[in-house]
This record gives C-alpha cells, sequence and structure tokens, in this order.
C-alpha cells in the first residue's frame, strides 16, 4: 500500500509521528474543532519506518509551546513542524517537562488541588515516554490523562 | 545535619540518614517527654494546633510534644468551630496562622492538604494526617517503637496485618521498612490486598514481601505484629465487614503460636482487632508506640524551629 499523502500546506503546523490511533485525541487537546476553523487534515494508520502512526496537519495556525506540552502528555514521540510558505520552517520534538503546571486535573476527588484554593494543579513528571505523570499534591497518578487535559 | 525550617509532609522527603537522626533526637527527649526531666527549649515559642478533622490522639501527643518543651499551642480541634466554616479557604487560615506561630501542624481531611499549605507558610508545617494520604509522625513513631525495643529495623520480621489495600499509612511504614531492610510479610484479606504499586516500591528498595491470608502460620517467627484497623466503611455490606474482621483477631490463643519475643503494634484506635487480654502480655507494644508519639513529636519540633538540646 501506498502511503496515504497529505495535501501540501501553504502554512501552519504538521504534527507527525503520533503514535497510530491518538490523533483524535491530539486534536480534542487543540480544541479542534470547537474553537478554531482552521482546515484540519488527518492521517491515521499511515505506515513508516518505525510502524503506524498519525500524522495532523492545521492550516494557517501555527502552534504554541504549551499546547506543545500538552501533546507531550497524549503523543510524546510527536514532532511538530511549522510551516511557513510551503516549508518547514521550524521544527521540534515534543517533550515533557519535569513538571506540569494546570494542564490537567487531578482525577482524585478528595485531592486538596480540586477545592476552592488558589493554586493551580501540580504534577510532577515520572516517566516521559510513556508519560506518566503524579499530583505533587496528592501524589495520585491520574487515571487517564486525555481525559483530563483542560 | 539542619533541619531548621524544613517542612514534616510525607517521610519520602527524608533520606535515611536523616531518619535516623531524627530517630536518635527523639532518644534523647525519652525522659523529658516522661516529665523525668525539665527543659524550656521552645519557650516563647508558639505552636499552631489546626485540626480540620478530630484525633484526639495524634493532637493530644502533638500538644503534650510542645508543652513539655516549654512552648506554647493555639489553634482548633473542631473545624465545626473555626472560619474554614464560613467557607474560608485553607490556604487563608494557613497566612494566617503563619502569621500568628513559630510552626504548624495541620491534620485534614483533603490529600495533599499539607503539601498546599506548605506553599502558603514560610514556617514549618508539620503534617498530622491529610485525608487518606500521608501522615509521617505515625510512620516516624513507629519505626522509634521498633528501634527502640528491637535496638534495628534491619532483617526484623514484619507482619503487616489489616487492610492493607486503602490504608496509606501503612503504604507508607512499608516503604520505610524496606529503606531499612526489613523482611515484610503483608497478611490481609484477599479483598484489601497491598497494592502492587506499593510491593514494586519495596522490591526498588531491595525487599521482597512475602503476601499471605494465614496468620496463625506467619506469625510463628515473626518478630513485629502491626495490626491496622480495618475500616466499616469499606465494605458493601455489614456481614461482609464482620466476617473479615472476625478473620484476624489477635487473642492469646492466637499469640501461644507466636515467638516470645514478638511485640504487637497498633496505631489506634482499635476497634476489635486486638483482644484487651492482649493488653496485660509482654507483647503488647500499642500503649508505649502511642507515648512514643510524644517524644519524636517533641525532636521534630524542636529540630525544625531550629533549636538544639
Ligand atoms: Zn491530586
Amino acid at each position: 500500500m501506498k502511503e496515504l499523502k497529505i495535501p501540501l500546506i501553504k502554512s501552519g503546523t504538521v504534527i507527525d509521528h503520533i503514535a497510530a490511533g491518538n490523533a483524535v485525541k491530539v486534536l480534542r487537546i487543540l480544541g479542534i474543532p470547537k474553537t478554531h476553523s482552521s482546515t484540519v487534515s488527518v492521517a491515521m494508520n499511515v505506515r513508516s519506518r518505525l510502524g503506524k502512526k498519525d500524522i495532523v496537519k492545521v492550516e494557517n495556525r501555527e502552534i504554541d509551546p504549551y499546547e506543545v506540552d500538552k501533546i507531550a502528555l497524549i503523543a510524546p514521540k510527536a514532532t511538530i513542524n511549522i510551516i511557513r510558505n510551503y516549508e518547514v520552517s521550524e521544527k521540534h520534538k515534543v517533550e515533557l517537562p519535569d513538571e506540569i503546571v494546570g494542564i490537567t486535573h487531578c482525577s482524585n476527588p478528595t485531592c486538596v488541588s480540586n477545592y476552592n484554593e488558589p493554586v493551580e494543579s501540580r504534577f510532577i513528571v515520572l516517566s516521559k515516554d510513556p508519560p506518566r505523570i503524579k499530583c505533587y499534591y496528592c501524589e495520585r497518578e491520574p487515571e487517564d490523562i486525555a481525559e483530563r487535559i483542560i | 545535619m539542619n533541619f531548621r525550617g524544613r517542612d514534616i509532609i510525607s517521610i519520602k522527603d527524608f533520606s535515611k540518614e536523616e531518619i535516623n537522626y531524627i530517630l536518635n533526637y527523639s532518644k534523647k527527649m525519652v525522659s523529658y517527654a516522661k516529665g523525668e526531666g525539665h527543659i524550656e527549649k521552645l519557650k516563647g515559642k508558639v505552636l499552631s494546633s489546626l485540626f480540620f478533622e478530630p484525633s484526639t490522639r495524634t493532637r493530644l501527643s502533638f500538644e503534650s510534644a510542645m508543652n513539655r518543651l516549654g512552648g506554647r499551642v493555639i489553634g482548633f480541634a473542631d473545624p465545626t468551630a473555626t472560619s474554614q466554616k464560613k467557607g474560608e479557604s485553607l490556604s487563608d487560615t494557613i497566612r494566617m496562622a503563619d502569621a500568628y506561630s513559630d510552626a504548624i501542624v495541620i491534620r485534614h481531611p483533603q490529600e495533599g492538604a499539607a503539601r498546599l499549605a506548605a506553599e502558603f507558610a514560610d514556617i514549618p508545617i508539620l503534617n498530622a494526617g491529610d485525608g487518606a494520604g500521608r501522615h509521617p509522625t505515625q510512620c516516624l513513631l513507629d519505626l522509634f517503637t521498633i528501634i527502640t525495643e528491637k535496638k534495628k529495623i534491619e532483617k526484623q520480621k514484619v507482619i503487616l496485618l489489616g487492610d492493607l489495600k486503602y490504608g496509606r499509612t501503612v503504604h507508607s511504614l512499608a516503604y520505610a521498612l524496606s529503606l531499612y531492610g526489613a523482611e515484610l510479610i503483608f497478611v490481609s484479606p484477599e479483598t484489601l490486598k497491598m497494592p502492587k504499586e506499593v510491593v514494586n516500591e519495596c522490591k526498588e528498595l531491595g525487599t521482597e514481601p512475602h503476601s499471605t491470608s494465614n496468620l496463625e502460620k506467619a506469625i510463628k517467627d515473626a518478630d513485629v505484629l502491626y495490626a491496622t484497623r480495618i475500616q466499616k466503611e469499606r465494605f458493601p455490606d455489614a456481614e461482609e465487614y464482620n466476617r473479615v474482621v472476625g478473620t484476624y483477631k489477635i487473642d492469646n490463643h492466637l499469640l501461644k503460636n507466636a515467638n516470645d519475643k514478638l511485640i504487637v503494634m497498633h496505631p489506634l484506635p482499635r476497634v476489635t482487632e486486638i483482644d484487651p487480654e492482649v493488653d496485660r502480655t509482654h507483647h503488647a507494644l500499642y500503649f508505649k508506640q502511642a507515648f512514643n508519639g510524644v517524644p519524636v513529636r517533641m525532636a521534630l519540633l524542636s529540630l525544625v524551629t531550629g533549636e538544639k538540646i
């Protein structure tokens, strides 16, 4: 089977090397389609040297580093390509920082961070790939990270 | 070693060397804790004792510790009487206590509350239990009790008995005992087994815990039997609870098979886990264990407020 071709884009972002099946989660993190009207193309189960992968292309939008951290939680091997005038002008791998602040809620209902206190949720990264995080406050690992991303 | 200004939030925040230091320091406090000597090292210091949920034993132990050091205690024992009831955030209450005192002891029903408190206070926070979370001073007094009775923790055969699934204080204890190279035997009903993550944590520290449901057999060559309370609210119906509770009753009949030097520990309060007849045997150590809370907390209060003897 020939690799599925996605049309080139003039400007925007290409997120490559998303583990197969996770493209939809990445879209949700980016708030697509709810909050953006950009044209988005998704290719799933694309064959590559390293097995199957998903690819997401977002036209006319350069995603910011804050969003990149979120993507790292779902797709730790993803690469971000910023396209300007049909060319890759920036390319970087996503990488989870050692600590994540404010991206996801703690899944523990009795955790103090879920109450009315002037703090953001805070997680210590235990492992970057596969992503494993632990709440700084209650020390529990959230059950489904993707479900809880803000 | 300098503990001045340190928060006591989780036992995992401390290295083995630091724990040793605290335990040795606690030893020096025993006679003062008994009222045999007199010190006023924390004279003029004020401890805020903030109990957002009641825990009489822990609170009295901290208050006794502060008083024995010549310090004073302010605070509350019952959340219904506080501004928290009026909707004040924990962080605001902490800021207030931070301004009024030299250290804060906090007991709170929400997990992670002590860690949060530490973010809003310049003075040291001592965690006296946060929800189902951590309770490091209990863990330290448990270690202190074993080391005092057995001279060392390494190679001691310790049975952890009861609710090993939900009781997170027993998770911290398993961690700390592994750090010291104790041999661990987990005895619990099938439904209340030690979680896999805790077992793995023990293994990473070089201990290979055994799990069994047969207490009678396990007790034969054990050095320490650490019993925990099985909480009724964990069970869907009373019948199941009664069945499980009855399984592990510690009484003189059971102790007939025990090693003569076995010590029986329990964080108290107990319900039916230990028959009162055991109280009169030389195995019973739980009251002494409760007393040990005072010298250990005296040591911690002295260390974090930077006062040495
Ligand atoms: Zn949490």
